[in-house]
């Protein structure tokens, strides 16, 4: 493997982290994820209803991903740890995504209650990957704690507004000592390449590809981007500069003044001034 | 005896057991991706034989659906 991620010990090919939340149906779903190529998958933990037809659980099977149970839906960090022991008896993983929100409009996590929540989870033996705002501080609070990922945001869950503060996440980048999953924001496949360019290991999107007319072509499209941002951030990126920088050497331009040198020809018609070489380039 | 069952009031008989009211349900004990909160307190899969239920407990079923 050439350009492997490893979350916690484990190794993963795909780039790409699917969320399951918003598709319209488990067969839409099973098409999108299988286009995605994703490794991980996040699961909700919710009331059990008598008689659905169907378990995502199969589905993952079938697909063949890793599953991620998340912490969706908790305000606070007694319900998140909670949540958490509940996915753990559930599915027999300590992997968990947690995720402490602030308020149902905006859905941007609820940073005291994330931290309380990781460092009890963390003690308690959990591989904690924790959904955060961009903030270069908490990042490194919740990465120093002992959460093997740190996910900021890009911008709200579903908004599909892209990276809002791609200074932040730089600098959550650039001090990172565990992966840095960008988690949330992405609308569309030039964000998640974005993301990847700018260095983030991976990138977690759910609704720019459930919610997308063709889920199953956004997820390829998803799966491409990631791809090219790593290889473009792997390549290492030319430095803007307000100014034009010749691609093509000014050396050897030929000279095509319509007018022979001076003393060789009797000139035709009025003189002309020649044309200094070397100046034209492009 | 009354429990709420994921928030619905459900008769069970005295002395049941979660492993007992969960097979009612359709989730045998062995079945994978269910978890069951007993009064807001986790309860493990292994208790679920020996746990039993009192009048008014509020027991929550849950299992994996769509999300994040």
């Amino acid at each position: 493997m050439d350009d492997p991620l490893v979350i916690a010990g484990q190794t993963f090919t795909s780039r790409l982290v699917m969320g399951t939340g918003g598709a319209a149906s488990l067969e839409a779903l099973e098409q999108a994820l299988a286009a995605s190529g994703t490794e991980m998958t996040t699961v909700a933990l919710r009331r059990t209803s008598p008689g659905a037809r169907g378990s995502i659980l199969d589905v993952l099977r079938r697909v063949g991903c890793r599953l991620l149970p998340n912490t969706a839906g908790c305000f606070t960090a007694r319900d998140a740890v909670r949540t958490a022991k509940l996915a753990r008896e559930a599915f027999d993983t300590d992997w968990i995504k947690l995720e402490v929100i602030g308020d149902d409009r905006t859905l941007l996590p609820d940073a005291v209650e994330l931290r309380d929540a990781a460092e009890t989870l963390v003690d308690d033996g959990f591989t904690v990957l924790a959904y955060t705002n961009d903030d270069p501080v908490l990042a490194r609070h919740l990465a120093e704690l002992g959460c093997a990922a740190v996910m900021p945001l890009g911008s709200p869950i579903g908004s599909g507004m892209g990276i809002t503060n791609p200074y932040n996440l730089r600098i959550i980048i650039e001090q990172a000592t565990v992966p840095v999953i960008l988690d949330a924001g992405v609308g569309t496949a030039s964000d998640a390449a974005i993301a990847m360019e700018l260095g983030c290991d991976a990138v977690l999107l759910a609704s720019a590809v459930t919610r997308a007319q063709d889920p199953a072509l956004m997820a390829e499209a998803m799966r491409k981007a990631v791809e090219a941002g790593r290889l473009a951030h792997r390549a290492g990126r030319i430095p803007r500069r307000l100014y034009a920088e010749a691609s093509t050497p000014a050396e050897g331009v030929p000279d095509l003044s319509d007018r022979p040198a001076e003393g060789t020809r009797e000139p035709h018609g009025e003189p002309r001034q020649p044309t200094a070489p070397g100046e034209r380039v492009g | 005896m009354t429990v709420i069952v994921n928030g619905q009031p459900a008769q069970v008989a005295p002395g049941q057991t979660v492993a007992g009211l969960l097979t009612g349900l359709g989730h045998p004990p062995g079945g994978p991706g269910i978890a069951v909160a007993l009064n807001g307190e986790v309860v493990p899969r292994s208790a679920w034989p020996t746990t039993a239920l009192d009048d008014n407990d509020r027991l929550e079923v849950l299992g994996a659906s769509q999300g994040g």
